[in-house]
């Protein structure tokens, strides 16, 4: 396996969506691919770290003072 | 090997589908649950369409009310978060687009396609690279790594990786082919990656 190949089942290795004998021959790879191991390893850490850490938080007080609103014209029938 | 699975897909009646009837005949507390559960996660997506904090609160706010208006039209073989978030999803466009008087603006715009490129940042991170941050900066970097994307790669990793949604729903709320949508998430994922490695990577001689 080349590493493009690899890295054309990169999602779906992450996302573990490959048959057993694909996964099988991925890590095949990487035991063998320094490049390829980085490559999938700080993907999947790029993926938690987003997953984890709130970028655009709404802030209480913006938070209630929206929910007033929409909530005041449902209430109106929009 | 640990994987990254979808948050998304469980096939039991979802909870939303009883608050959704109530609405439906009459009970408006209903909605107050519905817009409370969900709240958050929509004015992410939009910010991170709209880039803008104010167009973010009118694409809040524009969202809930058309989906409460249109509940009548919500048939329930999609999920109400995904079909909210389509909702969401196209309140940001038009809102992007009146921004930019009146140019289109799509999620096909500024794609680039370097199919199969093999990522040319090598370098290993070092354990945990968040710790060396403080919050609010890395929230910065984050911030400024995934505003950096090109708007139709954006929006796949924030609804598919940050907002939990399958390839499929994915898909159906960006009108967009499930090849489409893998293609566009993995360079996504890789050029995040890629810009990243700037702040997270292992410095030479330095063992963290």
């Amino acid at each position: 396996m080349t590493c493009s190949e690899f890295l054309a089942l990169l999602d779906d290795l992450i996302d573990d969506s490959v048959a057993p004998e694909t996964r099988a021959e991925l890590q095949r790879h990487l035991r063998g691919c320094e490049h390829c191991e980085v490559t999938l390893n700080t993907t999947r850490k790029t993926i938690e770290i987003y997953r984890s850490h709130e970028i655009y938080d709404l802030p209480p007080g913006l938070r209630e003072r929206l929910h007033a609103a929409i909530m005041a014209r449902c209430k109106k029938g929009c | 090997m640990s994987t990254i699975q979808p948050i998304a897909g469980e096939l039991e009646p979802h909870p939303d589908v009883a608050l959704v009837e109530q609405v439906r005949g009459g009970d408006v507390s209903a909605y107050d649950t519905l817009v409370r559960k969900y709240d958050r996660q929509i004015f992410r997506i939009a910010q991170h369409i709209t880039q803008n904090r104010e167009d973010a609160e009118d694409v809040m706010q524009d969202a809930f009310l058309k989906a409460y208006e249109k509940l009548d039209q919500f048939q329930g073989n999609s999920k109400f978060y995904t079909w909210l978030v389509r909702i969401a999803v196209n309140e940001s466009l038009m809102r992007l687009r009146k921004r930019r008087t009146g140019k289109m603006v799509s999620i096909d715009e500024d794609i680039q396609t370097d199919e199969g490129s093999v990522p040319r940042d090598l370098a290993d991170w070092a354990p945990d690279p968040e710790q060396n941050y403080g919050q609010a900066e890395l929230a910065e970097i984050l911030r400024k790594t995934i505003q950096g994307l090109p708007q139709g790669f954006r929006i796949v990793f924030v609804l598919r990786d940050v907002e939990g949604l399958s390839t499929e729903e994915t898909a159906e709320t960006l009108g967009l082919s499930i090849p489409a949508v893998k293609s566009r998430l993995l360079r996504a994922r890789l050029q995040l990656r890629e810009r990243l490695s700037r702040y997270f990577h292992r410095k030479k001689g330095v063992e963290k």
